[in-house]
């Protein structure tokens, strides 16, 4: 057993971290990890914490391991926002954390887990502490792509690329750490497009599933505008409904949280004007939060329908390939015969169109409706 | 004055519903009696006895009205309290349970209910329709009268929140006396939208071309913003489309399939007329390839809506 046994597909990011653990040459105080969302990024970032605080350079078995696995080291701190931005407020605490020795470990690890989520004064409080290392303090840092990462930070950092696993380690992972049935672990890990995270949803999470079908249907299942509005809204109400189930609750909780760092009485029922602004603040944040979250889920959902007409694409063209929707072979063949390579491929951009609008701020409701108008069979069936 | 319930349920999503229920409950236990302590329990930090602490006789005397946040969230120590202390209100005890639905803490309901809690409603408010009576309600609540026209711009420019239109619904009953109609809408909440982008947009949907444009050139030299302009385009087309496309039946029966309101199908209705699926299809089309041109993707935000004004009217023309 490792440290490493779930940073799954990614040889060349465990051979440089495990170098870095064992080799003080090959060690830096800021480390930069890049990856697609779902590559394992931050299962990487503490794997390698754990490493360095092991006696034995990341048993996976000891107390230093584990603790620093699960985020309870003592000194390991894990900064994970959830879609939030990192205020400056905590940077300047980090940077101060960072000038501390470590207190029963070997090293003083931080990671952030989303560095792309600094604001740009944050940012700027960080850089002074990567700027001025301290010899037992090391920061990884995660973000999907360098672009994502300020300059700054970037030349003041090791960039360690990961890769998109493969859904054979994808379903391998899940069936070895979660006990996921082999089939519907590399099922879900091919859906998935190997997004780790994604693909245990999908195997667990039935509603999930559903959605994935659902959304799926529309390929080939659009034969008129009432269809294809029809489709528009079910496609925008599912990121609706993910987005109040993801965001409700803890709203919520984040608001007695400031209200208590405040010094604020939570139950009051009118707070003073001060402390008004800052919960006003922290609302906006949310909401735009919400918005963001919303058009994630759009874009997965148009990514999940892109990828059922790419599948027809290849079946078409005969090309011995492993369909990402394998588990819908039926309706992956059907798409194939129903369309000529040219529809399929006008369909495809359709899609790309569609999601390079929502990035760009039109409404996701305005944006499906044009996509779906696209979408539309016709006289193939009834 | 009528003696006020000792158990009260506020049950359902909607929060600005629940607060005023919420607010207007404790008047009434205020007014019965200015002393009573109120006590605040969330069910997310809720820690197990907290509420029995809360619910036991005060040292001084004193009645307390314990209000009990997300029930719907309750954990099972919290529904275990909750059921002990539905057994304990009297006078000096007061229990108010906001739950949002669903099914966790139904054993907590189910025992509110026999034991005969007033029970409050707040059901959710989502689609068009639905906040449509929300502010016509809102209105006759504050005895005001506004025209539907006035309605449908408050919609088009608050957008979706529910509490944002209650407080913008508030401001305009404060603000203006008599028939609130869409001049005074416009007045407090335009800079958004106003009237001339529904003409724009009912000009362009009848096919009428100059007049639409005309309307357009007004409406940018007032310094209206395009991009309203092509959300209203949207939201028009988008109506049309969907009665267009639910075949028959009554103004009524359709309003609550499509979560419209029933004077939104009949405009739509009329609209409807001279226009088929490939048509209107292109129509809608054309308007998200303006959307995105406004937004950054195209050089001229009034070239983009004009444009898109050009090819609706032509579709229009082409049946
Ligand atoms: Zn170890």
């Amino acid at each position: 057993m490792s440290v490493w046994d779930d940073v799954i597909d990614q040889p060349t990011v465990v051979t440089t971290l495990d170098r870095a653990v064992r080799d003080q040459t090959a060690m830096t105080h800021g480390w930069l990890l890049t990856g697609p969302p779902g590559s394992g990024r931050s299962t990487a970032a503490r794997a390698f914490a754990a490493a360095l605080e092991c006696p034995r350079d990341g048993c996976g078995e000891c107390h230093e391991c584990r603790t620093a696995l699960d985020g309870s080291h003592a000194d390991v701190e894990i900064v994970a926002t959830s879609g939030l931005s990192i205020p400056v407020r905590q940077a300047r605490e980090l940077a101060l954390l960072a000038q501390a020795r470590p207190s029963v470990g070997a090293w003083r690890v931080i990671v952030i887990e989303d560095v792309d989520r600094l604001t740009e004064r944050a940012a700027d409080a960080l850089l002074k502490a990567l700027e001025e290392p301290v010899s037992r303090t090391v920061w990884v840092l995660c973000a999907p792509s360098l672009e994502d990462v300020i300059i700054t930070i970037r030349s003041r950092s090791r960039h360690v690329r990961l890769r998109t696993p493969s859904p054979e380690a994808v379903a391998e992972l899940l069936t070895r750490r979660n006990g996921i049935d082999p089939q519907l672990a590399l099922d879900s890990a091919r859906a998935a497009q190997s997004h780790v995270g994604l693909a245990l949803r999908l195997a667990r999470d039935d509603g999930a599933r559903e959605r994935r079908r659902e959304t799926l249907r529309f390929a080939g299942g659009i034969h008129n505008l009432g269809d294809a509005m029809t489709a528009a809204a079910t496609l925008a109400s599912i990121a609706g409904d993910e987005t109040s189930a993801a965001s409700g609750e803890r709203d919520g909780a984040e608001r007695t949280r400031l209200l208590e760092q405040l010094g604020a009485d939570p139950a009051a029922r009118t707070q003073p004007p001060h402390i008004r602004s800052q919960v006003a603040a922290l609302e906006k944040e949310q909401k735009t939060r919400a918005t963001r979250f919303g058009r994630d889920v759009v874009d997965r959902a148009l990514v999940d329908l892109l990828s059922l007409y790419r599948d027809a694409l290849m079946v078409r063209s005969g090309a011995p390939v492993d369909l990402v929707n394998a588990d819908l072979g039926d309706q992956v063949r059907d798409v194939a015969q129903t369309h000529t390579a040219e529809q399929l491929l006008l369909a495809m951009d359709a899609i790309g169109v569609a999601r390079e609008r929502i990035e760009a701020a039109v409404p996701p409701l305005l944006a499906l409706e044009s996509m779906a108008i696209s979408l539309q069979v016709k006289g193939v069936r009834v | 004055m009528p003696e006020p319930p000792a158990l009260v349920l506020i049950a359902g999503p909607e929060r600005v519903l629940s607060d005023r229920a919420l607010d207007s409950t404790l008047e009434v236990l205020r007014a019965h009696d200015p002393q009573i302590e109120v006590v605040r329990l969330y069910a997310a930090d809720y820690a197990p006895g907290s509420l029995l602490v809360h619910a036991s006789p005060s040292l001084f005397g004193g009645a307390t009205a314990i209000v009990l946040h997300d029930a719907d969230e309750a954990s099972d120590d919290l529904q275990a309290d909750l059921l002990t202390v539905i057994e304990q209100v009297g006078d000096e005890l007061r229990l108010v349970v906001l739950h949002k639905g669903g099914n966790r803490g139904k054993r907590v309901l189910d025992a509110l209910k026999s034991a005969g809690a007033r029970r409050i409603d707040a059901p959710a408010i989502k689609t068009d329709r639905e906040k449509n009576d929300f502010l016509t309600h809102e209105f006759r609540r504050a005895r005001r009268k506004a025209t539907p026209e006035a309605v449908r711009a408050l919609l088009d420019a608050v957008g979706r929140d529910v509490g944002e239109l209650a407080a913008a619904a508030r401001q305009l009953v404060d603000d203006t006396e008599g028939l609130i109609d869409v001049e005074q809408v416009q007045e407090y909440h335009g800079g958004k939208v106003d009237a001339t982008g529904f003409r724009v947009a009912d000009a362009a949907v009848a096919g009428q071309t100059s007049e639409a444009l005309r309307l357009l050139r007004h409406a940018i030299a007032s310094g209206l913003d395009p991009v309203p302009i092509v959300a209203v385009l949207a939201s028009q087309l988008r109506q049309v489309a969907r009665v267009a496309t639910a075949g028959g039946g009554s103004s009524g029966a359709l309003a609550g399939k499509l979560g419209m309101a029933p004077w939104q199908i009949d405009r739509a209705r009329t609209a409807a007329r001279g226009w088929d699926g490939d048509r209107l299809g292109r129509a809608i089309q054309a308007v998200a390839t303006a959307d995105f041109e406004v937004k950054g993707g195209g050089r001229d935000p009034v070239y983009a809506v004009e444009h898109a004004i050009l090819t609706i009217t032509r579709e229009r023309g082409a049946g």
